[in-house]
């Protein structure tokens, strides 16, 4: 009964959302908003699920006094400073007003500390494109100098360098309109075509989960 | 004396009010000169709104004749709804040069009755009220007519080939250099003594592109138990942890190995996306993984880890079904699963015969695109070249066929 349950949850829930998308009548409709009343409380929940396993790794890690316990630590720290900020900021302000307002503890938390950790963290995007462009554009074989050959037209393209070098030749900017034509016709066939295969996997793969063939996900073998 | 004196107080007051009415008319005729008059919205007509679940109605008019784009004295239209023949309540108002407003929220049992006024600055002018009218409940939305033919047809050829699959006929599917490559990753963490890896993306179980990963976790895990091998999961969803252990026991268990399976195995970091990315990166520059699986759905965190993960020098297969991120991967990952392998490579590796019918049967829906697309290109070369109308008929049944109006 471990394994059936799920299994016919799942099911029910599949057909039911994949019949109600056809059919907007009762009980179809009905019963896709309960299930996704059922999925928001579930994910609340689990929420904590997942905040109680991250306080729990981390004291181990700081009893059992690790290499990255320090870490851990700061982990435990930011989440109760955080958790406390953000309770007090919710209570004191009585109940016209939320601890996510502009103004409050937990708003300065968020703009000056959360805010600029993620963009740092983003920003090391602009160096990892660099080094990954540097190995795909590199020549080794066919397809890569298939790559380098339309990477160089489209970021020429994209820039008003290329087509003012061509400037004492003629007026026409051929960089730019090679480059529109590439992401207008290969590009668009090419993701395309991408873009059916993933949508007719997405089928396959929702047919194995409803039909029960597939039961990987619910720890089945 | 006092009566003169109340006569006098009396004339004074009344002369006064006199005034006042007159000042009254005054600003009336003022006021009425200043109206800017318009005529109402005509033709109003409410209809059933089509493949709803009785919940909406559909209302048009004609606007009115003083709505214009410039100079226009209309500034917007109210809508007055009577519910089983109550009164008339303003409902809604819309913007001028608008002529239609879906009603929502509306129930099965009452019946309805609408009116569209026109407003000015300080002028309503309202319109004839509608017909009585109840809202309907259809049973198939017959705008996804055509979608609703291909998915059963894509559908019957997936179960069509299962039972092949069942009967025992041998299916032919191509070879996956991705997949082909697991069993090398994880022999390689094997041989360095290091750990693997395994990032599901940043969605919850909700996200298709999760399920496929946790199913690869799941012939993951059992080779994972058999070679002895570690494992570590750092997750951006609870879900997804309590998915995942429940898949890594199972493998142990089926390895015969459950005293070697662990909870920490899996753990959850944080729902934010470069929290997550951080931490992870973290990880593997600490722990130097020997092999890493990043499949999933993935965004802008894609080559970030990716980069990472490649700068440790582990062994990097990766797999997601967001085309945009598909070029960072290709770049940065040693194998790649492109969209439609990532969700076919749990059927290829457990190598049952019923999971790789329906791989087979996708492969029928790519037929069909092919054909069409081929059919398509011919027909509208042929119809735009030539003037042919027979191809530009082919053209516009195809188009037609293919376009979804939900």
């Amino acid at each position: 009964m471990r394994r059936e349950i799920p299994l016919i949850i799942t099911t029910i829930a599949g057909l039911v959302f994949a019949i109600s998308y056809f059919i907007p009548h009762w009980p179809f409709v009905e019963a896709e908003s309960i299930f996704g009343d059922w999925i928001a409380i579930v994910q609340a929940f689990a929420i904590w699920l997942g905040a109680l396993n991250l306080i729990k790794v981390s004291l181990e890690k700081i009893y059992r006094k690790k290499e990255d316990a320090f870490y851990s630590g700061i982990i435990i720290v930011c989440l109760l400073v955080t958790l406390g900020i953000g309770f007090y900021d919710g209570f004191s302000g009585g109940a016209q007003s939320s601890f996510r307002d502009t103004g409050t503890t937990f708003d300065w938390l968020y703009r000056f500390i959360y805010t600029p950790l993620t963009s740092t963290m983003f920003a090391m995007l602009a160096f990892f494109v660099a080094s990954a462009s540097y190995r795909a554009f590199r020549a080794r074989n066919f397809e890569a100098t298939l790559l380098l050959i339309a990477g160089f037209f489209v970021m020429g393209g994209r820039v008003p360098l290329f087509d003012l070098a061509l400037k004492p030749f003629t007026d026409v900017p051929y960089f730019s309109e090679f480059a529109g034509w590439i992401m207008a016709y290969p590009l668009t066939a090419g993701m395309t075509a991408i873009m059916i295969g993933i949508a007719l996997g997405i089928m396959s793969s929702s047919l194995r989960i409803i039909l029960g063939i597939e039961r990987s996900h619910i720890g089945g073998a | 004396m006092k009566f003169i004196s109340i006569y006098f107080v009396l004339l004074v007051s009344l002369s006064v009010s006199a005034q006042t009415n007159d000042n009254d008319s005054t600003s009336l005729l003022v006021n009425d000169s200043l109206t800017i008059k318009i005529a109402p919205p005509t033709s109003v007509i409410v209809e059933d709104y089509k493949y709803d679940d009785a919940d909406n109605l559909q209302l048009h008019w004609v606007p009115s004749i003083d709505d214009m784009p410039q100079d226009g004295k209309v500034v917007r239209y109210r809508i007055y709804q009577s519910t089983n023949n109550g009164s008339f309540v303003l409902v809604d108002s819309v913007n001028f040069s608008v002529n239609m407003k879906k009603i929502e929220g509306l129930a099965i049992d009452s019946t309805y009755q609408f009116m569209v006024s026109a407003v000015s600055k300080n002028y309503e002018a309202k319109s004839n009220k509608t017909i009585t009218i109840q809202t309907e409940r259809e049973w198939i939305n017959f705008n996804l007519a055509s979608l609703f033919l291909i998915a059963l047809l894509i559908t019957s050829a997936v179960i069509y080939f299962i039972e092949t699959a069942r009967r025992g006929k041998e299916l032919f599917v191509r070879k996956i250099a991705g997949l082909e490559a697991v069993d090398e990753a994880i022999g390689r963490a094997t041989e360095m003594g290091r750990p693997i890896l395994f990032i599901p993306g940043i969605h919850d179980m909700d996200d298709v592109q999760t399920l496929a990963a946790i199913t690869i976790l799941g012939k993951v895990a059992r080779q994972v138990a058999d070679y002895d091998t570690k494992i570590r999961m750092p997750v951006a969803r609870s879900l997804v942890m309590t998915a995942a252990r429940e898949t890594i026991k199972t493998a142990y268990q089926t390895a015969g190995r459950p005293d070697a399976y662990n909870d920490d195995m899996v753990n959850y970091i944080t729902d934010e996306q470069f929290g997550y990315v951080a931490a992870v990166d973290g990880i593997m520059v600490r722990e130097k993984p020997a092999t890493i699986f990043l499949l999933g759905a993935f965004f802008a965190e894609s080559l970030i880890l990716a980069e990472t993960g490649n700068s440790v020098g582990a062994i990097q297969i990766a797999g997601t079904a967001r085309p945009a991120q598909l070029p960072f991967f290709i770049a940065a990952c040693d194998f790649t699963l492109i969209g439609e392998e990532l969700f076919a490579a749990s059927a290829y590796l457990s190598g049952e015969p019923k999971m790789l019918g329906s791989l087979k049967g996708q492969d029928v829906g790519k037929a069909i695109a092919m054909g069409v697309i081929i059919v398509g290109v011919i027909s509208i070369t042929l119809g735009e070249a030539y003037g042919i109308e027979f191809f530009s008929n082919i053209t516009s049944s195809i188009q037609s066929f293919f376009t979804v109006n939900k």
